[in-house]
């Protein structure tokens, strides 16, 4: 670490950064790795498989928990839509889009947000005043309400450029709206959490605080808080499906419609498929990169 | 007592400083002429990190003058960037950006703070780099560096600005001994090319080499200052008195 | 030794929760067929004792509903189910059910709920329906000056943009019969398509004929009917399946029509609503 750990005495047995880990760390390990190990979690998983596998036979009405969910013949009529029904994995592409716009949209403003918010002086008190004011709101409103409030309120104003936008594109401020709120705070705390000590260096040099912000403390502060950043858009990834309330057929109103007229819920399976396959990579990514990062910062001490 | 002799490097007219109801400087005035190497000492908490970074406006005083190469510094609409792009300061905990590279450490400050492009930024701290024999670690992270090798860094990232000044807040503090020397060694190659330093330090032995004058402080004042011999060998204020034999006995001198 | 005791913990939880599927599977009420309902006030299955509940969305649209919410004093409606109240003996409890969970499969909390229901086979699989009391066609709604307000074929409306209500035998009508190019918007409510048709989200609003009728009168200022296109659907009062209160409710029913009373009822609070231009097919 570059606060001057590395260069203290340490315990006997703690490496010095760079050099590759010694035996004795990995025998520490091999506990977790033997074969008894592998032994004893093979077995529970398998007989924890088995009574559930036997729960759900021996349970009566299963065939029709069966029937109403899984039937075939019902997942497919699902994701490939009938005449009167839209086709679920079809209205998901909705979602995706919806996500792809939103995401980038919320990284984007709640860094402004967040910056703002930190930019010192009493002659910027006003602004960063409205920042804290955004962020009370965007977090206190639920977000269905925005929705309505932007959704349908807006295109009522009857105001030339603004009135007239399609219903996802409302959707998407909606969310953009609260969600950035949110993602400001993560920033926020990311930003905090880089110490003041990397600031002095850099203002030392004679950067400005802006030149401080944009190379030594963003980058910095950025890093830290991806995990909490990717998780709050695993969140958003499902709350695109509110924005049917504004009227367009994402997945789950898609799958909605299909229960509506046939009365069978494997529709509701398809879309809640299609949510996991968006959600799981990103967690996935997510665990990734806090383990990478956990081995970068602690390259060659045993933890 | 103020200087007028306006050729001071730097120069502190009275200056205090308070953090809440502690007064860490407590009306201090001294001149360091240009090329001189001056050492602060005086035990933790006596004001000597606090003195630096008050010379580079980190820290904002109470009331006095800090007067660096004749301009007031602490005046109202002074331009705190051009004034830091000429002072050079290294710190005690290294303080080097985990995120960049050695050569991104160097180069950050002379390309976006002094304007400098790429190419010259990039040899200036090729040569440094050179220079002190970190050559090797150009495209190294902080992190794999030792501490020694980091405080080198620190220094040259310093240096590549051109400052005409140097401020060294105990920066051998954090320190294992044997990467001490290391440190040392290239702050004695900066005073011998004649860079104007005040350094805070507790290695009294370097300081005893390396001061044209040493300055003890004690309680937010100065003490006593004078030439290191004079000090270290015949210090005439009881307290500067007491201060040494502690360090003395404590083996450290 | 662990491992047996796990698999002796698991397996027990398991038969124990078997079990316990074991018992919820026995349905409340009778299957339906074997022995005539009695239909004296006395012997009528209810949900509640001594009083007929019955539901309705919230906010209940006129003419199908007047009066206080939840206590009703008019309305085609309103007025149908306190004549089946009457007939049946019994006061009349209104409670409130959203539109989209009536028709769903599973026990119900009130008697029979009654709002504009079209019986449909796939419906009729799940839930109970009552004899037809109305013959609903669809309508269409636009906002005047707009270009839809000319459509006079099912061809016309293609081009457009239409929203109704999920889950409603109008939005099975648009996407089967008018197959719009740009899809359909749906929304959770009549209330919120009315919103999206306000703010000039959709084109039109396609809904029951008398409910497009009254938002054209008395809720949306410079609304038109485009049009109304004949079905043979029929609305119905719904009951959890299976329910034998639905016979005597038929009785009843058959009743009020044969006297005249229906008729009556139609005339009363019906009458403006259904002279409107047909929609035709090309």
């Amino acid at each position: 670490m570059s606060t001057g750990e590395s260069g203290r005495d340490r315990d006997p047995g703690v490496l010095e950064p760079g050099t590759p880990a010694r035996p004795q760390a990995a025998g520490r390990g091999s506990r977790l790795f033997g074969g008894r190990a592998v032994l004893i979690s093979t077995t529970s998983t398998i007989v924890f498989l088995v009574v559930i596998a036997v729960i759900v036979a021996l349970a009566p009405g299963s065939s029709i928990v069966g029937e109403r969910f899984f039937s075939g013949f019902h997942l497919r009529q699902a994701i490939f839509g009938t005449p009167g029904t839209p086709s679920v994995v079809g209205a998901f592409f909705l979602n995706v889009r919806i996500f792809m716009i939103a995401e980038v949209l919320i990284l984007a403003l709640a860094l402004v947000v967040a910056v703002v918010r930190s930019i010192p002086g009493p002659a910027f008190f006003p602004l960063r005043a409205l920042a804290v004011a955004y962020t009370d709101l965007g977090r206190g409103v639920p977000l269905i309400l925005v929705l309505y409030m932007i959704g349908f309120g807006v295109p009522g104003l009857g105001l030339q450029f603004f009135s007239s936008r399609s219903d996802v594109t409302y959707g998407i401020v909606a969310l953009v709206l609260v969600y950035s709120a949110y993602v400001t705070e993560v920033y926020r705390a990311g930003i905090d959490s880089v110490h003041d000590s990397q600031v002095a260096a850099a203002r030392a040099l004679g950067l400005s605080r802006y030149k401080t912000m944009r190379f030594v403390v963003l980058p910095q502060a950025i890093r830290r808080v991806i995990p909490p950043l990717l998780n709050d858009f695993i969140g958003l990834q499902k709350d695109t499906a509110l924005v049917s309330v504004l009227g367009s057929v994402e997945a789950a109103r898609a799958a909605q419609i299909y229960g509506a007229s046939q009365f069978n819920y494997a529709s509701y399976v398809v879309a809640a498929v299609l949510f996991i396959a968006m959600t799981i990579p990103l967690a996935r990514f997510t665990d990734h990169l806090i383990e990478r990062d956990r081995r970068r910062r602690h390259v060659g001490a045993v933890t | 007592m103020s200087f007028k002799d306006r050729a001071a490097a730097v120069e502190l007219d009275d200056v205090h400083k308070s953090f809440g109801p502690i007064m860490v400087l407590n009306g201090i005035s001294l001149a360091v002429m240009p090329h001189e190497v001056v050492c602060f000492i005086g035990a933790s908490g006596s004001g000597k990190s606090t003195l630096l970074k008050c010379v580079n406006l980190i820290e904002g005083i109470d009331s006095g003058r800090i007067l660096v190469g004749g301009e007031e510094i602490t005046a109202r609409a002074v331009d705190v960037n051009r004034i830091r792009r000429r002072i050079g300061i290294v710190f005690q905990a290294f303080n080097l950006f985990p995120h960049m590279t050695v050569l991104r450490n160097i180069t950050l400050g002379p390309v976006e703070a002094l304007g400098q492009s790429r190419a010259e930024a990039l040899e200036v701290a090729g040569g440094l780099l050179e220079r002190f024999g970190l050559a090797d670690k150009t495209n190294e992270y902080p992190d794999r560096l030792s501490g020694g090798q980091q405080q080198r860094v620190a220094i040259v990232r310093s240096l590549a600005m051109k400052p005409d000044i140097m401020l060294l807040d105990e920066v051998t503090s954090a320190l294992d001994p044997e990467l001490v020397a290391e440190v040392l060694n290239v702050i004695h190659e900066l005073a011998a090319g004649g860079m104007t330093m005040l350094i805070a330090t507790h290695e009294m032995s370097f300081a005893r080499d390396i001061a044209d004058r040493v300055y003890f402080l004690d309680d937010g004042g100065i003490a006593e200052q004078g030439a290191p011999d004079q000090i270290f060998t015949a210090p005439r204020h009881p307290r500067t008195k007491q201060f040494l034999q502690r360090i003395i006995a404590a083996g450290r001198l | 030794m662990d491992t047996r005791r796990i698999v002796v913990a698991a397996v027990t939880t398991g038969l124990l929760l078997a079990s316990c599927a074991e018992e919820q599977a026995t349905s409340p009420g009778s299957s339906g067929d074997g022995q005539q309902q009695s239909c004296a006030t006395n012997d009528l299955p209810l949900f509640e004792p001594g009083t007929l509940t019955v539901a309705t969305d919230d906010p209940a649209f006129p003419p199908w509903f007047e009066g206080p919410r939840r206590d009703y004093n008019g309305g085609y409606e309103g007025d149908l189910a306190a004549e089946v109240a009457d007939r049946l003996g019994l006061p009349l409890e209104w409670v409130t059910e959203p539109f989209n969970k009536s028709y769903a499969p599973g026990q119900k909390d009130y008697d029979f709920d009654i709002n504009q229901i079209s019986i449909t086979p796939e419906r009729d699989q799940v839930v109970d329906f009552s004899d037809g009391y109305f013959n609903n066609n669809q309508g269409i709604l636009a906002l005047e000056g707009t270009p839809i307000t000319d459509a006079t074929t099912v061809e016309d409306l293609k081009g457009y943009q239409l929203g109704t209500q999920v889950g409603t035998t109008s939005l099975n009508f648009i996407n089967t019969v008018i197959q719009p190019e740009a899809g359909t918007k749906t929304f959770d409510t009549t209330n919120d398509a009315k919103s999206a048709l306000d703010a000039g989200q959709i084109d039109a609003l396609v809904t029951d004929l008398v409910t497009t009728v009254y938002l054209r009168d008395f809720e949306i200022k410079g609304s038109v009917v485009v049009g109304q296109y004949p079905t043979d659907e029929q609305f119905g009062m719904l009951f959890e399946q299976g329910n034998p209160l639905g016979e005597c409710v038929n009785k009843a029913l058959s009743e009020i029509k044969s006297d005249g009373t229906l008729k009556k009822l139609q005339d009363k609070w019906l009458q403006d609503y259904l002279s409107v231009p047909t929609v035709t097919d090309s």
